[in-house]
């Protein structure tokens, strides 16, 4: 039976569309990877790598457009009689995988951490802070993975990459301008994060904190209130409302650790707090606590791995 | 300019998550039910704004039975015309989708705004599968949205960047932050929620295709271990060594 895998490949291969293939690799099945845009056929191939046998491109389909790309899949499982379809649970598969649910009559399970147990897959809930088994009752299942949940395995070869003529029909949304990425590293996908709050006093002091993200390779993030005064951007905003992420480590200096910001942090595997407050409920969610002042203590852990890098 | 908004209810942010039944219900014992913020930030309050600009108006729509009023009073005393309440258990996404796409493909609505997301089952694929259901193009996380005679221009989230799009109404379209500024309903607004409509109407068949089964809570984290202020080197080696981060 074949699975088809959805890769976005507009920026290269993100380490989501590798822990995706990943994932389908580990059901049992034939790992069909389907995609859109123009990336070179050596960066596709490169899939067969984490398991894909061939990967199918419709290079008539150049935007994000939600419509399109369903239709591209849609395609793609009659086309392969995929049973399974696999997404990674980013930006576009929330517009993407929601629509082909509808168009196939595919039961779909959104942010699954887990490989599905029989018909059920287990996913968070309540923004992290538990997780819930959810039955697919269609034979056509739709799984959107959360990012980091699996990391990629490589160890196969390149396979063949194929055009496809998906019928993506005509794009409904005009794009007029775009963005690129800001920073290296899209925090979403950040494997270490170095994160501030309102303890911290003013924007003037983050300069540390980028310091220490650069010393780490690591992504930058703040809480709510930090952003909603402008002293960091919107896009760094953790939590309940802002960005949920997983990243290995989460160092957080000056943050309290309120319930609405641990929503989107607690997936963390190692937390870090810095807080002068003993009593600052972010404790209770930490791996490893400092109690001190950040500006003392940031600097200094700063160059201990410094000091650490330089040794191995 | 005739706007149809999603509002769904989700369990006040700080309430204590905790299962009954065999770990096979929510625990609603003692918990506060607010509208998901996502709905009353954004989408409700952007609604309320271009129906001020433009004229026009601004109904919300709930699948749920009528334990569900109370919340939906709250998103009209923020300034909805009327409201609809689709009296059914909200089982899965896809049946609250068909339910909403049903109602709004009868009642030629120029925009159907949802929220980015419920915060508690946090799936993002009711707005989606509305679009999917009525045929019409989805914006997904908007964080911007201006309507112009009938296009909308629309600024969205993109993997780490920024798009801005424009589509021709009718269209879909979730709301994320930025959208609007959060609205506190005054005395006037609440008074005045009490005598809006609130229609029940019956739901339409559909299946669902996904229940949850259980839920289970997290392992609780072993005791935070404390490390000196003075001894980050410590720390880094913790990190490299016990918890193999770095
Ligand atoms: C519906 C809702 C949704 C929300 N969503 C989010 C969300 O998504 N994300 C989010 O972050 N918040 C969210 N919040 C807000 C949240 O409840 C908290 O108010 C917020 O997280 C607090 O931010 P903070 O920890 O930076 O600031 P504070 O609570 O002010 O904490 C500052 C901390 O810094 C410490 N500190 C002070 N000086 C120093 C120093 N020199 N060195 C080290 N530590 C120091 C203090 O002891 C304190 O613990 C939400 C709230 C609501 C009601
Ligand atoms: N029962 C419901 N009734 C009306 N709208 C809903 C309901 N559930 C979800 N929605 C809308 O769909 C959005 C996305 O929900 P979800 O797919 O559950 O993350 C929410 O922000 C609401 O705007």
């Amino acid at each position: 039976m074949s699975i088809v895998v959805y890769i976005n490949s507009n920026n290269g291969l993100a380490k989501s569309a590798l822990e995706a293939v990943t994932y389908g690799n580990k059901l049992d099945g034939d790992v069909i990877a389907v995609t859109c845009g123009s990336a070179d056929e050596s960066v596709l191939s490169s899939l067969g790598d984490y398991g894909a046998s061939k990967v199918l491109v419709d290079r008539s389909v150049n935007s994000n457009d939600s419509m399109q790309i369903a239709n591209v899949l849609k395609t793609a499982v009659e086309a392969t009689g995929a049973k399974t379809i696999i997404f990674s649970h980013d930006l576009i598969a929330k517009a993407v995988a929601p629509r082909l649910s509808v168009m196939l009559k595919a039961g779909l399970v959104s942010g699954a951490i887990d490989v599905p147990n029989g018909d059920t897959v287990q996913v968070n809930v309540f923004s992290g802070k538990a997780f819930g088994n959810v039955k697919i009752s269609t034979d056509l299942k739709i799984i959107s993975l959360l990012p980091n949940s699996f990391q990629p395995e490589s160890g196969g070869s390149a396979c063949p990459v194929e055009e496809f003529n998906g019928n993506a029909g005509e794009a409904k949304i005009r794009v007029i301008d775009s963005k690129k990425p800001e920073g290296d590293v899209p925090l979403p996908e950040a494997e270490l994060v170095v994160s501030a709050g309102r303890g911290l006093k003013g924007p003037e002091n983050w300069d540390m904190i980028e310091d220490l993200a650069v010393t780490l390779g690591a992504a930058t993030a703040c809480s709510r209130p930090v952003a909603d005064i402008g002293w960091r951007p919107h896009h760094e905003h953790v939590g309940q409302t802002g960005v949920a992420i997983r990243p290995n480590l989460y160092i957080a200096a000056g943050i309290s650790g309120a319930i609405q910001h641990l929503a989107g942090v607690n997936g963390s595997k190692v937390i870090v707090v810095v807080n002068t407050d003993e009593e600052a409920p972010f404790f209770k969610a930490a791996d490893y606590g400092v109690v001190g002042d950040a500006f003392e203590v940031i600097p200094r852990l700063n160059e201990a791995i410094k000091k650490f890098k330089a040794a191995n | 300019m005739k706007i149809l908004v999603c509002i769904s209810k989700s369990p006040d942010t700080t309430s204590k998550i905790a299962f009954t039944d065999g770990d096979s219900k929510f625990d609603e014992n003692g918990v506060q039910y607010i509208v998901n913020p996502y709905d009353e930030w954004y989408a409700l309050v952007r609604a309320l704004e271009i129906k001020e600009a433009n004229g026009g108006s601004v109904t919300i729509v709930t699948v749920g039975t009528a334990t569900d009023d109370t919340v939906i009073r709250k998103a009209l005393a923020i300034g909805a015309d009327e409201a609809v309440r689709i009296d059914s258990e909200p089982t899965d996404a896809y049946f609250v989708a068909m339910q909403i796409a049903e109602y709004a493909k009868s009642n030629a609505f120029d925009m159907v705004l949802t929220g980015k997301e419920t915060i508690n089952y946090n799936g993002s694929q009711v707005g989606g599968m509305i679009a999917a259901g009525m045929d019409l193009p989805f914006i997904s996380l908007a964080s911007k949205l201006e309507v112009n005679g009938s296009t909308a221009k629309l600024e969205t989230e993109t993997i780490g960047g920024l798009e801005v799009v424009e589509v021709d109404l009718p269209a879909v379209i979730s709301c994320a932050k930025g959208m609007a500024e959060q609205r506190i309903p005054n005395m006037r607004g609440i008074m005045a929620a009490r005598t809006k409509p609130l229609n029940v109407v019956a739901p339409v068949p559909f299946e669902s295709l996904t229940s949850f089964e259980s839920y289970a809570l997290p392992d609780i984290k072993s005791a935070c271990k404390m490390i000196d202020p003075n001894n980050m080197d410590e720390l880094v080696e913790l990190l490299h060594q016990e918890a193999k981060v770095i």
